[in-house]
């Protein structure tokens, strides 16, 4: 038994993507299975194989304290390689194989203001809850600001303005939180909020913002809307680094006096 | 051959990455702006051109499809290494600042699609329903 135990412990480690491939493939049966049996189809078998991933992570990051979860444990750290940016962002990009260049055209100007609109509307929000949770300085507002549109932006536009690392860290959970809401969300509310066509996928990349988020929420939804929103939702972190410490910075100053 | 697929999309990547890293570069800021949208329109045009010349073999496609199947195990791997803990350690700042834009998010898809030509959407959820 110990010897099957620790050939194993071995194998997860030199072989870790393969172990993941075997631990993601049965963790996608067990989920789909759950959705066709008892849920009748209606949650979506991906989204469900999405929240036990979320609850692995959760689990993950409280039992090793990392802030990868699960795939700080050693025996699933295989997930971390296939589920890292490297690999999502190759799969993102083979979605586009296939995608209707024309409805990408006639959303690309509506995603884009979705993407200006949105990115000023999170530093908006960001400062707001700041404001409220007793960040009254300009700079603590911007960064949480940021924070709220991506988990990246929040801790570029931070270390930009010299913001405090408690404040960074405070962006940094409040884009994860986004980002994981977007995942849970998406799947239930997309029906009631019209997020039903390759159009209203591309202005959803715009307002959401969020890859990770938006990969995940759309393929809990629709695959086949995928391209649309995550072709957008690529430039938003960008957008957001470019405006937050400079335009986002001066507006919450000049407000704030 | 099956590489070739990947080489498309491969090349594609990289090139789109580099410019995203230099548009970053020219806006002075440290972060990729756009690299994967941009290799994501690159591989439409490239692939798109090549069918039309009968250019990409079934293979060479099959390269590409294999990893356009596994965009949902690799999403599902990406969820389970979230900073769950961080998001939910981060306090009612975090998390009221997070899900108050997720739903002024969502309120604003109706009017801004509607942007969009409606004829689009009504034509493709004919296609749905159909």
């Amino acid at each position: 038994m110990d010897f099957i135990a620790s050939s194993l412990m071995k194998a997860a480690k030199s072989d870790g993507l393969i172990m993941a491939f075997v631990i993601v493939g049965a963790l996608t049966w067990i989920s789909y299975s759950a959705s066709k049996y008892l849920t009748k189809g209606r949650v979506h078998g991906s989204a469900i194989a999405i929240i036990i991933g979320l609850i692995l992570a959760y689990i993950g990051g409280e039992v090793t304290g990392g802030k990868k979860g699960i795939s700080d444990v050693a025996f699933f750290s295989g997930i971390g390689l296939m589920g890292g940016s490297m690999l999502r962002d190759f799969c993102i990009i083979a979605t586009a194989f296939g995608i209707k260049l024309e409805e990408l055209k006639k959303a690309g100007l509506a995603g884009t203001l979705a993407l200006v609109i949105s990115t000023f509307m999170s530093f908006a929000v960001g400062a707001v809850v700041a404001y409220s949770f007793g960040y009254t300085d300009a700079v603590s507002m911007t960064t949480i600001g940021g924070g709220v549109a991506t988990f990246i932006v929040g801790p570029v536009t931070g270390a930009a303005l010299g913001a405090s690392s408690e404040v960074i860290a405070l962006s940094i959970a409040a884009g994860v939180v986004k980002s994981v809401a977007v995942m849970i969300l998406t799947p239930l509310l997309a029906k009631p909020f019209g997020l039903t066509t390759p159009a209203a996928a591309t202005v959803y990349g715009g307002l959401m913002g969020t890859t990770s988020g938006t990969a995940a929420g759309l393929a809990a939804t629709d695959p086949k809307l995928v391209p649309y929103g995550a072709m957008i939702a690529t430039f938003y972190t960008g957008f957001g680094c470019l405006v937050g410490p400079s335009i986002c910075y001066f507006i919450i100053k000049a407000i704030m006096g | 051959m099956v590489i070739y697929g990947l080489m498309i999309m491969g090349l594609c990547a990289i090139v789109g990455d580099v410019l995203g890293r230099f548009l970053g570069h020219l806006l002075g800021i440290s972060a990729n702006v756009g690299g994967v949208g941009f290799a994501m329109l690159f591989l439409v045009l490239v692939t798109r051109k090549l069918m039309n010349k009968g250019q990409l073999s079934k293979m060479a496609e099959s390269g590409i499809l294999f990893w356009n199947a596994m965009y949902i195990p690799v999403v599902i791997a990406m969820a389970a290494q979230q900073n769950v803990v961080a998001a939910l350690k981060g306090g009612w700042a975090a998390v009221i600042g997070g899900l108050v834009a997720v739903f002024l998010g969502f309120l604003l898809i109706r009017p801004l699609t509607a942007l969009a030509d409606t004829s689009v959407s009504a034509e493709d959820e004919t296609e749905k329903t159909a």
